[in-house]
């Protein structure tokens, strides 16, 4: 179920630890999959990346619903990961999120009917300079206006 | 200032390898590989220049070092923690972003000191930019032959690595750290045993925050004594400061310990125009929130802010204005917690939950008389009991808000709506 392409990063994380500790690789190598899989995990392929790390499931199956960076359900091609912790709610953030749900017409936690965004709230980003601010892929925008989510979404393909 | 961590930040290509050894980058390397430098010297100087963990707890950064049994046989590891997500906090991306060497040289001195010849750098899952600016610096280091083995036939040997995360707040406490980077939930340990004794894959480890390993090069480079006298006694040297909220120009300051608020203030613009200051959140929003009088009076500095009733945290400055409605502001906080809760101690894992809860149940305009009291009862029952201190740092805002402002959440209560805003927003 994983690629050849997706081994080869994978190995590259497990390069990185000492010799039968690759399941220190497992963060790494379930992100690597969630992308191939258009963002999101399913129990097989949380399977074979145990298998592949030579891991029990239960723990990889751990990991995958700890962390809030991986997706269960199917996602957006663009996650718009919003903000709404204190620096950025003290910033106007909550109607930024109002307006954006409206601009897309895509309610937090939901997914677009064409499949182009998802719309999530999240806690604190770690940019708490630029509030109000939000995350598409491994993009930060920051100082966000009604007029800038305008222009992110008119560029979002 | 600018003289530590943001040294470079105004000039050309601040993260590059050129720029870094510009400014002296490097030099307090090669001096150990020279064999110029013995660790006694190195913690003798971090010691006398006062630098305290900046990630949030404020331990002496030498005293942690010095915990390492550096000559005991078997590997060791160092760990810089670029977890970054306490609400309010931004710098270390900043430091990552912008002085990524800074961070390497400080690893390697670890490593070096305490014996150890791996590293790994937790960067958070979503600091893409952060990681591959880090990565781009880790190659230049590497290619100039400043890390690997037997380093230029020194028989000193460091390799380092990036981990990165998948987005956990817990995973900041220095021990859910170690549990994530072996590829697991990150939930806090038990201490003792400290990681010092029992760390990574079980081994002995030193963690520290990146400003602190990207402030040791410098220390050791004009001496700890340089660096305690830009501070004051007890908080020795410049931190980092991230103001935000309501400030005008909310930004980032490498300023000196023991810098007036009021300066601070004016440094980031100062307030909106025809805003008055309310409360300001000094270290971050696991620290107690301060009145505006108390907050003027302060400096920036551990004592004087234990002083006001807070703590410097992870000196992140979140600054309210009269706009603020303080009862949405800590039910936010107060989901905050509840939702980075690890699930692993009960007082925490239902307390949060309670927390939030009651004070929703205020939002929403069904708030009973009794429920100030029964927050603050919720509050004192977590304090102090929970493995980490996340669950202190869930409790710590609510029980200074409820002081602070508890004419505002009984008004909350008793019409069913805010005193400040019309309509304050739910989560």
């Amino acid at each position: 179920m994983i690629s050849a392409k997706a081994k080869q990063q994978i190995n590259t994380w497990v390069a990185k630890y000492p010799a039968g500790k690759q399941s220190s690789a497992v963060m790494g190598a379930l992100k690597i999959v969630q992308a191939e899989n258009d963002g999101s995990l399913t129990s097989d392929l949380i399977q074979s990346v145990a298998d592949y790390l030579d891991m029990p499931a239960i723990c990889a199956q751990e990991v995958a619903t700890f962390y809030e960076n991986y997706n269960h359900k199917p996602m957006g091609k663009h996650v718009i990961r919003f903000c709404h912790n204190i620096s950025c709610m003290l910033n106007g953030a909550d109607d930024l999120i109002s307006y954006l749900e409206t601009k897309t017409g895509v309610k937090t936690g939901e997914v677009s009917k064409d499949g182009l965004v998802s719309v999530k709230k999240v806690e604190c980003l770690g940019a708490c300079v630029g509030a109000p601010m939000f995350q598409i892929g491994d993009q930060y925008y920051e100082n966000i206006t009604p007029e800038r989510i305008d222009e992110i979404l008119e560029n979002l393909k | 200032m600018n003289e530590v961590c943001f040294k470079n930040i105004d000039k050309e290509n601040p993260s590059s390898l050129a720029t870094y050894e510009s400014t002296g980058g490097y030099d307090v390397w090669r001096k150990i590989l020279h064999g110029e430098l013995s660790p006694e010297k190195i913690l003798d100087e971090l010691k006398a220049s006062g630098l305290r963990g900046r990630g949030g707890a404020g331990f002496p950064t030498g005293l942690k070092w010095s915990f390492m049994p550096r000559n005991q046989e078997g590997q060791k590891y160092v760990v810089c923690n670029s977890d970054e997500g306490e609400p309010g906090a931004c710098k270390d991306r900043d430091i990552l972003r912008f002085n990524p060497h800074s961070v390497i040289e400080g690893m390697a001195i670890a490593g070096y000191v305490i014996g150890a010849s791996v590293g790994y750098n937790y960067i958070r899952g979503e600091f893409m930019e952060p990681y591959y600016r880090f990565e781009e610096a880790l190659k230049e280091a590497y290619d100039a032959g400043l890390l690997g083995h037997d380093i230029r036939d020194s028989e000193v040997s460091f390799d380092l690595h990036t981990h990165l995360g998948a987005g956990a707040y817990i995973c900041g406490e220095e021990t859910a750290l170690l549990e994530s980077l072996e590829g697991k939930k990150g939930q806090p340990r038990f201490k003792p045993p400290f990681p010092a004794n029992v760390g990574l894959y079980g081994m002995p480890t030193t963690i520290n925050n990146t400003e602190s390993f990207a402030s040791v090069p410098d220390i050791l480079a004009r001496g700890g004594q340089w660096f305690a006298d830009l501070g004051v006694p007890n908080s020795g040297g410049c931190k980092l400061f991230s103001v935000t909220g309501h400030v005008t120009k909310p930004a980032n300051f490498e300023i000196a310990m023991g810098t007036p608020f009021s300066e601070l203030l004016k440094m980031a613009g100062g307030l909106r125009e025809g805003r008055t200051l309310k409360a300001v959140i000094p270290g971050g929003s696991s620290t107690p929130v301060l009145s505006a009088e108390d907050a003027m009076q302060m400096t920036m500095d551990y004592d004087s802010i234990e002083q006001a009733g807070s703590m410097l945290g992870t000196g992140s400055v979140i600054v309210m204005d009269d706009s603020t409605c303080m009862v949405a502001t800590l039910t936010r906080l107060a989901h905050f917690y509840y939702d980075e809760s690890c699930g692993q101690c009960t007082p925490c894992r239902e307390g949060t939950g309670w927390m939030y809860r009651v004070l929703k149940r205020i939002m929403d305009g069904q708030g009973k008389t009794q429920d100030l009291d029964l927050l603050m009862s919720v509050q004192d029952k977590i304090m102090g009991n929970t493995i980490c201190a996340l669950g202190d740092a869930a409790a710590m805002p609510v029980k200074s808000f409820i002081r602070h402002f508890r004419h505002e959440f009984e008004y909350y209560i008793k019409h069913g709506k805010s005193m400040v805003l019309a309509h304050p927003k739910q989560i």
